[in-house]
């Protein structure tokens, strides 16, 4: 049996009193795409934070590429890993945020090599050429040298991803990356997502695009308030969802769209 | 009030009636220049005290071949070349202070933090010629400087007005410093913080790769203002005996009594090293403005 890329195992994490995850539970198989759903306020974006170790958890554990999130276990001791091992243990993942982020005073060919020159060490004219080759795939290859201001939304947003996979992760993570765009602009960034999908890229996606779940999705995650309320395949799921909470949160968004 | 004032009143219309919405280019009408009254007086008064300075100036008692032949004059040169290191060599101090203060600042060590909070505070609380003079005195403190039988120097040889002007200045900037540079670091989006630590930076690479180059935009103009405010501020190091433009000035007409011309040589060269200066920071700003739109490119 295949290791899971992320096990979270009753995953807690508290702001302040309020609990935002409560007992998560879920594995991420390699080349697996999960797409977690739920209303607003309901816990998806902490999740892929904690992931990435943007947040720390409270409880529970998270295990990224068969490592543990944070800590190095010694029989009953956990030891708080140094920012440098952190800062190692976040390269296994990309994550693609919900307003681009990129560097603004860096063309778009400079945000791409930025890690792998600066953290991973490689050639810089490696990595200017791998770069070119990833805006061609995102299909920005004219781009390269804007500035982020100069791009729309939508370019913004791929040239984000190109961004993270310069850094080869083993694990994508994509928290609401189209709802920030105007709608004609959300096909393009959905297009360069499938297309990643279909290479067999592990993807986490936190999405409101249900038609992008279901069809690029192997497996959807339902939470509310913090948990985990349902999980299964795409299609199933979408079709004959079992929890009273998920029925009800799917009609609300099937007739709102 | 009939139809067409009402209309004038409102502002929409000034025609003539029989000119219709259609057939109104303003690019192809003749435009009537407005008179601006309150212009042309402010440009009269400013004219007229022109003329009263200048001429009073003409006819004062100034002699102005006099200033011409102390402008180069080599004591004042060395005046304005002190001026212009120290000025240079405390801006660098205070940078480099000011900057790790406001890193500091943020930093999860609360000791840390606290003594970030504490420097600035103690070097902005307090006169800068009364630290000028502490730092001159500090002889009468710790008569000699090292650690005890190692290695230790007398502080009086030491602590020259040079380097007292330098620790004076370049603390006290730091402080100011490193409250332009923590406005800075406030103006980045937090998103560019997660961002670089999302590929993998750490800390201290992300500050100086992708926080404080964007972070420069917002500090440069400030930064700027605190430099030329520092130049001017350095004829206070005359004080524990630092030889200045200004005080090489003094120097000269205490003894050919020339106050007013060497006055005059002093100003112009501060005028000059702050020119040139504020042409450096256009170019800075230029630098750092890359990628914001509205400033130059690349
Ligand atoms: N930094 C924070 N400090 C305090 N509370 C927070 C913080 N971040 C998130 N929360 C709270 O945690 C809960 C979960 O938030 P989260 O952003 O994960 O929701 P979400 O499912 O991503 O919602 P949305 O669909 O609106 O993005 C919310 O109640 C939110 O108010
Ligand atoms: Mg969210």
């Amino acid at each position: 049996m295949t290791a899971p890329i992320v096990a979270a195992r009753k995953v807690g994490k508290l702001f302040g009193e309020m609990a935002a995850l409560v007992d998560v539970t879920l594995d991420v198989m390699p080349k697996e795409v999960v797409c977690i759903i739920g209303p607003s306020g309901s816990g998806k974006t902490t999740f892929l934070r904690c992931i990435n170790q943007l947040e720390r958890i409270n409880s529970g554990a998270l295990w990224v590429n068969g490592e543990l999130n944070g800590f190095r276990r010694q029989g009953d001791l956990l030891h708080p890993l140094g920012e440098a091992e952190i800062a190692r243990q976040r390269r296994v993942t990309g994550m693609v945020f919900q307003r681009f982020n990129l560097f603004p005073h860096m063309t778009a060919l400079e945000n791409i090599i930025e890690g792998p020159v600066h953290v991973l060490r490689r050639p810089p004219d490696e990595a200017r050429e791998e770069a070119r080759a990833l805006l061609a795939r995102v299909g920005l290859a004219d781009k390269q040298s804007s500035f982020p201001a100069e791009l729309s939304g939508g370019q913004q947003q791929r040239v984000a991803i190109a961004r993270s996979l310069a850094m080869r992760p083993k694990l994508m993570l994509f928290d609401e990356p189209t709802s920030a765009l105007d709608p004609e602009l959300v096909g393009e960034v959905l297009a360069v997502m499938r297309d990643l999908a279909s290479s067999g890229m592990t993807m986490i996606v936190v999405t409101h695009e249900l038609e992008f779940a279901r069809d690029v999705g192997d497996r959807i995650v339902f939470m509310d308030k913090g948990r985990v309320v349902e999980t299964g395949p795409a299609a199933q799921l979408m079709a004959s969802p079992r929890a009273a909470r998920t029925q009800e949160f799917l009609r609300r968004v099937l007739t709102r769209g | 009030m009939t139809q067409a004032e009402g209309r004038a009143a409102a502002g929409l219309c000034v025609s003539d009636g029989d000119v219709g919405i259609d057939d109104t280019d303003i690019a192809r009408l003749r435009h009537v220049r407005p008179r601006h009254y309150g212009r042309i007086l402010a440009v009269l008064l400013i004219v007229l005290f022109a003329g009263f300075l200048i001429k009073s100036f003409a006819e004062g008692q100034i002699d102005w071949p006099e200033v011409g032949n102390y402008l180069t004059w080599p004591t004042i040169l060395m005046g304005v070349v002190n001026t212009v290191w120290l000025s240079i060599a405390s801006m660098a101090i205070g940078i480099a202070l000011g900057v790790a203060c406001a890193i500091a600042r943020n930093s999860p060590n609360p000791v840390v933090r606290s003594a970030a909070i504490f420097y600035a505070w103690f070097f902005r609380g307090t006169p800068v010629i009364l630290q000028l003079l502490i730092w001159f005195n500090l002889a009468l403190v710790f008569p000699r400087l090292g650690i005890a039988g190692v290695w230790d120097v007398r502080t009086v040889t030491v602590i020259t007005p040079a380097v007292a002007a330098l620790l004076g200045f370049g603390l006290n900037e730091g402080a100011y410093v490193s409250e332009i540079v923590r406005a800075g670091l406030l103006s980045v989006d937090r998103g560019q913080y997660e961002a670089a630590r999302s590929i993998g930076m750490r800390e201290m690479k992300a500050l100086r790769r992708i926080i404080l180059p964007q972070a420069m935009r917002v500090v440069v103009p400030p930064l700027g203002n605190e430099f030329i405010g520092l130049i001017k501020m350095t004829s206070l190091a005359s004080i524990v005996g630092f030889n200045d433009v200004l005080r090489s000035a003094q120097d000269v007409y205490y003894t050919n009594t020339k106050v007013i011309e060497l006055l005059i040589v002093a100003a112009i060269w501060y005028l000059i090293v702050v020119s040139v200066l504020s042409f450096g920071q256009g170019f800075i700003e230029r630098r750092f403005g890359r990628g914001f739109s509205g400033s130059g490119r690349r």
